[in-house]
């Protein structure tokens, strides 16, 4: 009989890799690696306002997310610094700011390596839920601005002349992101929730004819990652997250020996 | 009869402490080819995305004859190579309620054997031909075109611009479009602006390539060498260059009273 918290962590680790293979593939399209690493570096700072509001730590995390999403939505339109230096100052500087908040409740003990690098063995059903709930809202989401945003990742000018509610798709897409980095947390944890979006993705990439076919691969691989890092981590004992995208690269590695059909 | 598609009205615009159009006014109308013409930097590509709604100029109106549909190209379009797209799929984007297979429109604009292709393996001619198409999708009565050449070799250009030519007569559609050179593209335009920041001068081509302001602009010499150009592309480009660097500096001077007249 399979134990519950494995149970708990292979369908929690399958959730998140349903979300992240489409999302991931449009990190990679749009070359938003370094973006999705400025969000959920912040995420830290959602776990400190969670205890501060004493409200769930991953509506915290969402919050966060999402404020640094408009702020960055935002500051695009200034011209003083360009976008890569910007995302390196909020990214690090959230990350440390958070280090501190955390630091400064006395009460507050957190299992630090946790929220770093993922504990998807220690995923409880509270988990489960906002997962498959949150993370149900966002494929929705993607599902429903999916054609207007293959049309702005190849040229926003020209969706813009033909009619594509261009600015509020992008809004739209950057609220789904952050809130599938605020669930792809407790599985990968904050420092590595960037590959397990673009691992996946990039392994489909050489099978894939059509972004449909990349982001479904993209889900099919990333949930191997998963069964392949979780078994590695119960057996051999190894940290979970980091096994997930070990198995990840892995299957990468593997795909790019694979001769094309 | 003509009537006017699209009417642009005293256009400024100023971006920051830079001005990049100054009191432009520029009609077209239908079946029309209106080419902007000028140096780098004197605003080409703003006009066109002020006159394409994209950019709200500071002052002045932009105006559309009602049901009017206006086929963008763009200048270049980054694929990433990531990106699994074919060129069917990507015309199949385009927002419309399209009868026409996209065979046929490919054979329009002559490229029916890149269907199949992903889009980060054309080359550039290719590109521009399927941009066309793209924009063709919508049945446009105007097509706005930036630099539709750029990256073409010159056989290709020519051949893009009697494809724009043919475009206009087969579809009855007014073109307005962008380049950086007047030669190339005075066999297939009906009128042609000369810009930098202001409208420098206008008229048919032959008018404008004869006009102190445009060698001033372009160089004194620039018109002369017409046959020279197709020959010796690279050398002259440079030729090209230098002499615009040199002419800029009279140029504002020459220019100033259309900038005194604004502070008076």
């Amino acid at each position: 009989m399979i134990d519950d918290f494995l149970l708990r962590a292979l369908i929690g680790g399958i959730g998140v890799a349903l979300v992240a293979g489409p999302f991931g593939s449009f990190v990679v399209w749009r070359r938003l690696a370094y973006f999705g690493d400025t969000l959920s570096h912040s995420a830290l700072l959602g776990v400190a306002l969670g205890f501060i509001l004493n409200i769930n730590l991953t509506l915290g995390i969402f919050i966060i997310c999402q404020t640094l999403a408009i702020l960055l939505f935002v500051s695009q339109y200034q011209r003083q610094l360009t976008s890569d230096t910007l995302l390196g100052i909020l990214s690090h500087g959230s990350l440390s700011l958070g280090l501190v908040a955390l630091a400064y409740m006395d009460d507050v003990r957190i299992d630090l390596v946790g929220y770093l690098f993922g504990d998807i063995l220690a995923i409880s059903a509270t988990d489960l839920y906002w997962i498959y709930g949150a993370g149900g809202v966002a494929l929705l989401g993607l599902m429903w601005i999916w054609k207007p945003l293959l049309s702005i990742t190849i040229h926003e000018d020209l969706a813009r002349v033909e009619g594509l509610p261009v600015d509020r798709t992008n809004w739209l897409f950057l609220g789904l992101i952050a809130l599938t980095v605020a669930i792809m947390m407790k599985v990968v944890g904050m420092l590595l929730v960037t590959a397990l979006l673009i691992i996946p993705a990039a392994t489909a990439r050489r099978f894939a004819s059509t972004p449909e076919m990349m982001a479904i691969l993209a889900i099919v691989i990333g949930c191997f990652s998963v069964i392949g890092g979780l078994l590695g981590s119960y057996y051999y004992d190894t940290p979970s997250g980091p096994s997930i995208v070990v198995s990840g690269c892995l299957l990468f590695l593997l795909s790019i020996i694979i001769p094309r059909k | 009869m003509n009537t006017a598609l699209l009417n642009l009205n005293a256009i400024n615009l100023v971006l920051g402490e830079r001005t990049l159009l100054e009191n432009i006014n520029l009609q077209l109308n239908t079946a029309e080819i209106v080419t902007i013409v000028g140096p780098n930097g004197a605003g080409k590509t703003s006009l066109l995305r002020v006159a394409l709604g994209l950019q709200k100029p500071t002052s002045g109106t932009v105006q559309l004859a009602d049901n009017i549909t206006i086929g963008y190209v763009p200048q270049k379009i980054h694929i990433d190579p990531t990106f699994p797209m074919t060129v069917r799929r990507f015309l199949a984007l385009a927002k419309t309620a399209h009868k026409k297979p996209f065979e046929e429109l490919l054979a329009e604009v002559g490229a029916e054997h890149i269907i199949d292709a992903p889009l980060h393996t054309l080359s550039g001619g290719e590109l521009q031909r399927l941009l066309m198409a793209r924009a063709l999708i919508r049945n446009p009565n105007i097509l706005v075109l930036d630099e539709p050449v750029q990256g073409v070799d010159v056989h290709g250009q020519s051949e893009l611009y009697s494809l724009i030519s043919r475009v206009r007569t087969e579809r009855n559609c007014a073109v307005l479009m962008v380049s950086h050179d007047l030669h190339l593209v005075m066999s297939s335009t009906d009128r042609v602006l000369c810009l930098n920041q202001h409208i420098c001068c206008s008229g048919t081509p032959e008018v404008v390539v004869s006009h102190p302001a445009y060698a001033q602009l372009f160089g004194k010499h620039a018109a002369s060498h017409l046959a020279l150009y197709v020959h010796e592309k690279s050398h002259e480009h440079k030729h090209a260059l230098s002499q615009e660097l040199e002419h800029s500096h009279q140029h504002n001077q020459l220019c100033e009273h259309s900038g005194g007249k604004k502070s008076d």
